[in-house]
């Protein structure tokens, strides 16, 4: 939908990151966070009645954190808590080299930043967007307020005056730039009231980066919105990804949406963390609720190496081999993410020919582990660097005699490119 | 009409302006508190703002007076302060007029308020606005309808009262002589003629308020989601 993707930053800091990096910190800071961000801590404990939130995280610097779990796990409280929209009673949050948060953990008074000077960018489920002001005036309310456009030093009444003045050269070109992003430019006259479900969605999370945060949180951007909305906006959000070089932390509880974006994954339930690590790792893990449902299948990151434009095909290149694929018309040499379904994998200790699957690739069982059906095994097979997961039955598991160590090849029914 | 009547209007008009000003002074803070706050004297006080709903106007009347006369704690400080009693003065009429519509300022405002919910003030919060910004640049924007519509009943309600008017104010031409308390005299002088030129000058303006507000309630549905 988008139709211009471009290459994956390999730097962290693309143009919108660079210019609010320009105008808000000194050189060491922003040198240091060009380099290696600096985690973000998140360390929360609170009791409401029977639910006890209690998570220390160390989340990296860069790149899109997925909160994954059921409603009630207390994904959304933890986010409501780095926004300071809530305060636990036990917390430490830093982020950057901003402490947002520390208290609880002595008797002496601690800090708590209050949200309105928090470096943080909030996208809620419904888009709030405010509704006395124009799609303009929304993208201006932050954007005018930010920390860069007042300088630091503003306080008190000439803080109030310069929230109401006009914005700057360097404040409009960070506009331009979510603008631009979220393809939002013909939207700027507009009534809020007249847009759709996923523009209302676009304009509330350029109005976000509009307003210069130092981290994103997404809190279920997409749960209100039907399906033709969502895909609608997706292509935008794997954009925003790729581009905006801007630690995002992002709850959901949909598995396609997780495969789409995270590059680091946290497992939330219950209040617990249950685990955590990186998507590739997590979504071919053999039990938790990633690996359980019908939608259990590996994500993994391959390279546009070859385009076949006679079969309409293009090759994706892996760590341990490559796969034809539909060509959506990626270039050469590009980053690409993709999902195989472990419903859609099948194994053979043979090389396969004489079939209608064109993909196969070598790897070697890792582990077998039982599903929710005891008709169904799960399979890890390594395949070079990376991990992918098939889901098959218990009797072809024994007929095959599959046990880690054995190489197999993998048969791949259908892959589809994610991002 | 007489002069004195048209006096009457003027100081009705100039009584209820004042009252409607005041009031959306104290009475849209004291909204936005009852609105937000979880203090447990949320009910009390809300009910407290009620009580001149219920009352009659003379008890209303009776205390005020009792309290701004001579003896009274507030005749005590104002005496004090060399400003005299308030019984039977415009600043006194105008203070009983604030408390006896005070009801009509603070509920509309805070329906308004509790409307807009919180949603649009932490959205506020995360786009670097501090509270009282956020207050003025968002809550207000937002519930705008229910100030209005609280400036309206405010006006008309003070234009409409007579009971305190008359404990409080007595019936002093071009002091405190409003309307109703004309229409009261022309009455009791068997001025049937000049009562009947005012009554129907209220009947008119209280149908045109209220008409007024109903359209705008219409208006607002339609725009509002």
């Amino acid at each position: 939908m988008t139709g211009e993707h471009e290459p994956m930053p390999q730097g962290g800091a693309d143009d919108l990151g660079r210019v609010a990096a320009d105008a808000r910190t000194t050189c060491a800071q922003a040198g240091a966070a060009a380099l290696d961000p600096p985690p973000i801590e998140v360390r929360l404990r609170l009791a409401r009645g029977v639910f006890t939130l209690d998570v220390d995280l160390r989340l990296p610097g860069r790149g899109v954190t997925v909160l994954f779990g059921a409603s009630g796990s207390g994904k959304t409280t933890v986010l409501r808590c780095v926004a300071g929209l809530e305060r636990a009673p036990t917390a430490r949050i830093v982020v950057g080299q901003e402490v947002w948060q520390d208290e609880g953990r002595s008797p002496a008074g601690g800090c708590f930043v209050p949200t309105w000077r928090r470096a943080v960018g909030v996208v809620f489920q419904e888009a709030s967007l405010f509704e006395h002001l124009d799609v303009r005036g929304n993208l201006f309310y932050g954007l005018r307020r930010s920390a860069d456009a007042l300088g630091s030093q503003a306080t008190g009444w000439r803080r109030w005056m310069a929230a109401r003045g006009s914005a700057d050269d360097g404040a409009r070109r960070v506009l331009d730039e979510a603008v631009d992003l979220l393809g939002i430019g013909h939207l700027l006259g507009r009534r809020v009231q007249g847009l759709s479900g996923g523009e209302r969605q676009r304009v509330a999370i350029a109005r976000a980066l509009a307003s210069r945060p130092r981290l994103l949180l997404l809190d279920e951007p997409l749960a209100a919105l039907d399906d033709a909305r969502k895909r609608e906006i997706l292509p935008w959000l794997a954009r925003l990804r790729a581009q905006a070089g801007l630690p995002m932390l992002y709850v959901t509880h949909s598995v396609d949406e997780l495969a789409r974006l995270a590059d680091h994954v946290v497992l939330l339930s219950d209040g617990q963390v249950q685990a955590q690590g990186g998507v590739g790792e997590m979504s071919s893990a053999l039990s938790g609720p990633l690996a359980d449902g019908d939608e259990a299948g590996a994500v993994i990151v391959g390279r546009v190496g070859a385009r076949d434009a006679h079969w309409h095909l293009c090759r994706i290149d892996l760590d341990g081999g490559h796969l034809w694929l539909r060509d959506v018309g990626r270039a050469l040499g590009e980053a690409v993410r993709l999902r195989l379904p472990a419903r859609d994998l099948s194994l053979t200790l043979h090389e396969p020919t004489h079939t209608s699957i064109q993909n196969h690739l070598r790897g070697m069982v890792r582990a077998v582990a039982a599903d929710t059906h005891p008709a169904q095994v799960k399979v890890q097979v390594a395949i070079g660097a990376d991990t992918v997961l098939a889901r098959i039955t218990r009797k072809a598991c024994a007929g095959l005699a599959l046990g880690p160590g054995q190489p197999v090849w993998v048969q791949v029914k259908s892959a589809a490119l994610v991002d | 009409m007489s002069p004195e009547a048209w006096q009457a209007i003027a100081l009705t008009l100039r009584l209820a302006a004042a009252t409607t000003v005041a009031l959306l002074l104290i009475g849209t803070p004291l909204a936005w508190w009852l609105a937000t706050t979880r203090s447990r004297w949320r009910a009390a006080v809300s009910a407290a703002v009620a009580l001149p709903l219920v009352l009659p106007p003379t008890v209303l009347g009776f205390y005020l007076l009792v309290a701004m006369g001579p003896d009274g704690w507030v005749g005590r400080v104002t005496q004090a302060l060399g400003l005299g009693t308030l019984p039977f003065t415009f600043i006194g009429l105008l203070i009983g007029s604030i408390v006896f519509s005070l009801p009509f300022a603070v509920q509309p405002v805070q329906h308004a308020f509790e409307a807009v919910g919180r949603r649009p003030m932490e959205v506020a919060a995360t786009l670097r606005a501090g509270p009282l910004d956020a207050f003025f640049s968002v809550a207000l924007p937002l519930a705008w309808p229910g100030l209005l519509t609280a400036a309206i009943l405010c006006f008309a309600h003070t234009v409409g009262e007579f009971g305190v008017v008359l404990m409080l104010g007595g019936n002093i031409p071009g002091v405190t002589r409003v309307v109703s308390t004309q229409i009261y005299g022309h009455v009791e002088a068997m001025e049937y003629a000049q009562a009947h030129a005012l009554s129907a000058l209220m009947v008119g303006f209280s149908f045109v308020v209220l008409l007024a507000l109903a359209l705008m309630r219409r208006r607002g549905s339609r725009v509002m989601p």
